[in-house]
């Protein structure tokens, strides 16, 4: 038994704990502020103030909101299924952070002699694993519509759910596009293949090799986020919010929290796979780490990351605060006539030259 | 209203292949009170059953028992997006039966403030089609001008939503420098907001996806529902009561009358957009003509009516005449003409009626209101049978519903 206990690396154990919760909790923080960022976006886009009475700039504004709704009366309704009534948003919050497993957030930090890698899973399959969570994340939104046993929130799941689905294909089928070039599903190959390119790694990345590629991942993030132009599930002038209409308290925070958490993931997800994920752009990161130690390195790579995130979130608030919301069949004619051949030709096209360079 | 086509099968049977969904009356859609029992297949409407009266005040009986004066806050109620066009029209309906003639000043003042209030209603109408299409944005822009137009009516009497602006023969007090500095001030900033708004939605590809095709309506069923005012002209009918029966000097006003083909939510988003341009041009030209007034003409602003109109407050204290009268009008104690009027102007929504029999006693013998939205009401199962659950919300929008003027 002491022998066993001895075999495992602690270490190891110490700093993926510690990992896990700094970047749980990392995320936790950022959803809070992107409501804020929200509300201050939009403020800006229709010129107005927004939030600016909770501390100096409104910045407790997110931990007054959230306690608020900790402090609101915990309504379940009695036509309701309580258990599933309580799953729904826990399962949408649990989706939403098992994400961030699999992301790599930055360059290596080296403490004591010790290479701890900023990623809490290395996994071979990284984004098979994240299609997999997200595909779970929509059980959240339709048994939450469903056990409220309301029209609206029915109908709301209902679209929610058809939505997903038809979005996801046309997703994958971007993707695929990638995993041809990059040759691997795990996470910290696709960044290090795009971070060898010229121009310190700015000319690697994926974008400029699959513009069509990131422009339908990019709208299928959109729809898979529920954000405007598809945020069909919500639509607050027609189905009164949807599937959390008879959600209150903190039950209705976990889906807006799960709802803004997704946001984020997914724009991490979006630059990881198409800018270049925690690549600074004209920098090599080994000569770099030579001068100012890798430490420092893992910082900047890191904020390089959520730079490229926060620029893509910021694209999808002024997105939902400019154009109006498709309707329902034009919602699916645009997944299933539009976005899937796109995708399908980009994937040809890109296995075609593949096939013609290396030949 | 449409029982015949309404697929009743019980509760729980499984023949039953539609769900019945309850749109309103209280449904952020309905803006106000009034419902809606959709029939739906999936999301597609079967048919749709309307529900009126939520907020029925039994206006037309009241008014029964109120002086003429006391009726115009009643009118206020109607479109609350309007009021000052409810109480114009009112006040052209008394001077009608009273056969009372207003001066040019009251006529281009009135005209003013009737086209003020329609470009508030049609910015407003055409912003929540926005917002109920989901871009709220466009909403906020233009709803910063509706509060300088707020301001004028604030400047003129005193109130902002329920005016109660005017008096029978004219205005209660003379428009004051700081009004006439407010009305200029709009007139000169909402050409770019308007602009704007046009240039954020009239291309917009999911905004015309969505309104295109929306809940259209022929010529011939319009007509025949009585539609009138933007819904009409959208549909391709160019009645307009301003050109067809011109009242309070509009015959003097040059503008064009827009109309739609299709009488879809599109055509009536665009017709209600020039219409704020043409109101924008009446305005203008309103102002010229006030300034081309000359003497005793450009200061007077009520006509000669001492039944109805009350005395200056410093007479009442030191003349006979004037006290009698001022008691007379408080106490209601003056009895109209016999006669039966009727009386419609273009309000913001169509054509508002005033129907006013008079038995010569000191309130209405009956006084009927012609509600556009009422009519346009009739017609809502015609134009979303066979839409979406959307389509449904868009065509409550841009027929521009409004619970208060529907119920009267």
């Amino acid at each position: 038994m002491n022998l066993f206990l001895l075999t495992i690396d602690w270490w190891f154990i110490i700093e993926k704990l510690v990992l896990i919760a700094v970047i749980v909790s990392l995320c936790l923080i950022i959803a809070m502020y992107e409501t804020y960022g929200e509300r201050k976006v939009a403020a800006y886009i229709q010129d107005r103030i927004g939030p600016d009475r909770a501390g100096p700039f409104g910045i407790l504004q997110p931990l007054a909101d959230g306690g608020k709704l900790f402090f609101k009366e915990e309504i379940i309704p009695n036509a309701s299924s309580k258990y599933l009534f309580v799953l729904g948003p826990t399962l949408a919050m649990i989706t939403a952070l098992l994400t961030s497993a699999v992301i790599p957030w930055g360059t290596s930090l080296e403490i004591g002699g010790r290479t701890v890698g900023l990623q809490v899973a290395d996994i071979n399959i990284g984004v098979l694993y994240i299609f997999a969570v997200v595909s779970v994340g929509v059980y959240g939104i339709m048994i939450g519509a469903w056990s409220s046993n309301n029209k609206f929130s029915l109908l709301s799941g209902l679209r929610a759910a058809s939505q997903m689905i038809s979005y996801e294909l046309a997703m994958g089928l971007a993707l695929i596009a990638v995993l041809m070039m990059s040759g691997s599903l795990q996470m910290s190959v696709i960044v290090n293949k795009q971070m060898a390119g010229a121009l310190g790694g700015f000319g690697g990345w994926n974008i400029w090799y699959q513009p069509l590629g990131f422009l339908v991942f990019f709208t299928c993030a959109l729809a898979e986020c529920n954000r405007t132009p598809f945020d069909l599930p919500e639509a607050e002038s027609e189905l009164n919010f949807g599937y959390h209409q008879e959600y209150s308290s903190m039950k209705l925070g976990f889906y807006l929290f799960a709802e803004y958490i997704n946001m984020f993931m997914s724009c991490i997800l979006m630059s990881t796979l198409f800018l270049g994920g925690y690549d600074i752009p004209f920098v090599n990161e080994t000569n770099l780490a030579a001068q100012i130690g890798q430490n420092w390195v893992a910082l900047l790579s890191f904020l390089s990351l959520l730079a490229k995130a926060f620029f893509l979130v910021f694209v999808f608030m002024w997105i939902r605060w400019t154009v109006p919301r498709f309707r329902f069949d034009q919602l699916m004619h645009l997944g299933w006539k539009k976005l899937i051949p796109l995708a399908l030709a980009n994937m040809l096209i890109t296995a075609a030259l593949i096939l013609w360079l290396n030949k | 209203m449409s029982q015949q086509h309404h697929i009743i099968l019980p509760e729980g049977s499984i023949e039953k292949a539609t769900t019945t969904l309850n749109l309103g009356p209280t449904h952020p859609a309905t803006h106000g009170v009034f419902q809606n029992i959709l029939e739906l297949d999936g999301e597609r409407i079967v048919s749709a059953d309307q529900t009126v009266g939520y907020i029925h005040r039994a206006f037309e009986k009241i008014a029964e028992h109120r002086n003429l004066y006391q009726i115009t806050t009643l009118t206020d109620r109607l479109n609350y997006c309007s009021g000052p066009l409810n109480n114009m029209g009112w006040h052209l309906t008394c001077e009608k039966l009273l056969n009372v003639k207003t001066p040019k000043r009251v006529d281009y003042l009135r005209v003013i403030i009737m086209e003020l209030a329609r470009i508030s209603d049609h910015l407003i109408c055409n912003s929540i089609v926005g917002v109920d299409s989901g871009a709220f944005t466009g909403f906020l822009y233009v709803m910063q001008y509706r509060e300088l137009i707020y301001e004028i009516y604030d400047e003129i009497c005193g109130s902002r939503i329920t005016t109660n602006i005017g008096r029978i023969g004219g205005f209660e007090r003379d428009f004051n420098d700081i009004a006439f500095t407010k009305i200029q001030k709009f007139i000169d900033e909402y050409p770019a907001v308007l602009k704007e708004f046009e240039n954020l939605f009239n291309r917009n590809r999911i905004f015309v996806d969505r309104l295109v095709g929306a809940g259209p309506i022929s010529a011939e069923r319009a007509l025949n529902y009585g539609f009138t005012g933007p819904n009409l002209r959208a549909a391709g009918v160019d009645y307009d009561v301003r050109v067809v029966a011109p009242y309070a000097s509009y015959d003097e006003f040059d503008f064009t009358v827009p109309i739609g083909t299709t009488g879809d939510c599109y055509d009536r988003f665009l017709v209600r957009n020039q219409e704020m341009w043409q109101s924008l041009s009446i305005i203008k030209q309103a102002m010229n003509k006030l300034a081309d007034l000359k003497g005793k003409d450009a200061t007077v602003f009520h006509a000669d009516v001492p039944e109805y109109y009350l005395p200056e407050k410093q007479d009442v204290y030191t003349k006979m005449e004037q006290m009698i009268w001022h008691f007379k009008i408080i106490y209601g104690e003056i009895n109209m003409p016999k006669g039966e009027v009727y009386h419609s102007i273009e309000a913001a929504n169509g054509e508002l009626g005033y129907y006013l029999i008079s038995d010569g006693g000191r309130s209405p013998y009956r006084l009927h209101f012609r509600r556009p939205c009422f009519i346009y009401y009739q017609a809502f199962e015609e134009l979303v049978k066979d839409g979406l659950l959307s389509d449904a919300v868009i065509v409550m929008s841009s027929l521009n519903l409004i619970a208060g003027e529907m119920d009267a």
